[in-house]
């Protein structure tokens, strides 16, 4: 079962090279195809940086053009999907500069380096959220609002990895930051979350999903 | 190098990352596993961390605003027939200079930016020969140019002032920090009248440099004028 699934994505992966050619080679119409199965994507990553709907649109309809007026520089030995992803990072990062938060964020910087190390909180047990939670709006809104509250620096990383599927050296390279960073607060950003979701629990805050229908030794 | 007797919970924690990542070594991942398979807690950990990652790593929390996915076909349709990202050849941007085939054409195209950068800086300069000469401020005009520059001081969100730890105007107390006067200062921050006040009374210019050195004296030289 998983050759299928090799099978499957290297058909894409070869439609995709396909695309990326003809692109470079002049046919522009076909751009919108090559970068659409990525547009979530992009948007996810400008949102994590930018926190603003309507900038983050823009910041991904600015990278797209941009990876389309650069398209000839992409290298076929890197993903398209990373390439895309990682011109996404630069021009939000770019446009957070321009803004008026630059204080704000040298200070959060300062902080850096007095972390202690992150306890997580005592639970006798973990209560498994199933994937199928999350057709439910308001569990994603629930999760969402949880990754709001981490500070930016853990934010980023893990938006990078753990949602965008950018590897450790690549997410060090899109943000710009060491991969010993990326890994500290890879995982403080978990355990945090961890926490969140479990404090959620306790609150209720998953109470009346239908999963947790036979399940009741709390 | 780590045997099982030395992996206690807070080495576990701390690996738990890179365990997950797959990027423990042998002997480490076997005695997190001994861990795991007797210790409540760190199974607990282990369990939630894991559900985080495969939660959030889901397509389905990719949410992207009404409207988006046509608005970005439209907007990319409209830009891409722009002349701007259309060379006559139909491959590459006139504006950007082409590595394979270096023609004279890409010489103009730089040259043109160049051009006009060199007009707008020089145009710059002329506006603020002009107009932004401020006559230069007295040393008494600078807010908190009396406050030592180590001293602690406490700024938040919100505001662009600079308080005394524990002065009740501070706004937002959330997001509190404390940062050195003299930072506060740099990233542009002014004193609060309030709890500041004692700073902000200026008096004998000859008095600055005994505050520097002895940050109390402040407070005494306010109390001796009052």
């Amino acid at each position: 079962m998983n050759t299928s699934i090799d099978n499957s994505e290297q058909a894409g992966g070869a439609r995709e090279r396909e695309l990326i050619l003809s692109v470079q080679n002049g046919q522009q119409e076909l751009f919108y195809e090559l970068v659409r199965p990525y547009e979530r994507r992009v948007y996810a990553a400008a949102m994590a940086i930018l926190r603003n709907e309507q900038d983050a649109e823009d910041a991904a309809q600015e990278a797209m053009l941009k990876a389309f007026a650069n398209i000839r520089q992409f290298r076929a030995e890197a993903r398209f999907s990373t390439w895309l992803i990682q011109i996404t990072v630069n021009e939000s990062l770019m446009r957070r500069r321009r803004e008026r938060t630059v204080v704000m964020e040298r200070m959060d910087d300062r902080r850096e380096g007095e972390e202690s190390e992150y306890t997580p909180r005592d639970f006798a047990d973990w209560r498994e959220i199933p994937s199928e939670a999350l057709e439910r709006k308001e569990v994603r809104e629930r999760l969402a609002a949880a990754l709001g509250t981490l500070d930016r620096k853990y934010r980023e990383v893990f938006v990078m990895r753990d949602m965008e599927h950018l590897n450790i050296q690549e997410t060090a390279e899109a943000l710009g930051i060491t991969v010993a960073s990326v890994k500290t607060r890879l995982l403080r950003a978990r355990l945090m979350l961890r926490d969140l979701l479990a404090a959620g629990w306790e609150q209720g805050w998953f109470s009346r999903l239908p999963f947790e229908k036979g399940s009741k030794p709390w | 190098m780590v045997d099982e007797k030395t992996v206690n919970c807070e080495h576990v924690w701390r690996k738990i990352s890179d365990y997950l990542e797959g990027e423990v070594d042998a002997a480490l991942r076997a005695s997190m596993e001994q861990h795991f398979s007797t210790c409540k807690r760190c199974a607990s950990v282990l369990a939630g961390t894991r559900n985080v990652i495969q939660l959030y790593g889901d397509e389905r929390m990719m949410e992207v605003p009404a409207g988006y996915s046509q608005r970005l076909e439209n907007w990319l349709d409209q830009q891409l027939k722009e002349p701007r990202l259309k060379s006559a050849s139909g491959k590459m941007p006139a504006w950007m200079p082409s590595a394979r085939e270096p023609r004279w054409s890409s010489w103009s195209a730089w040259l043109m930016p160049v051009a006009a950068m060199a007009l707008f800086v020089g145009a710059l300069a002329i506006v603020d020969q002009l107009t932004f000469h401020e006559p230069p401020k007295s040393k008494l005009a600078e807010p908190g140019h009396n406050i030592p520059p180590d001293m602690l001081v406490v700024v938040s969100g919100g505001s662009k002032l600079f308080h005394v730890a524990g002065c009740s105007f501070i706004h937002d107390k959330a997001t509190e920090r404390t940062i050195t006067a003299k930072e506060a200062i740099q990233d542009g921050y002014t004193p609060c009248p309030r709890c500041m006040r004692k700073y902000l009374t200026t008096g004998v210019i000859g008095a600055l440099d005994e505050d520097e050195a002895n940050p109390g004296g402040a407070e005494e030289a306010s109390t001796t004028r009052r």
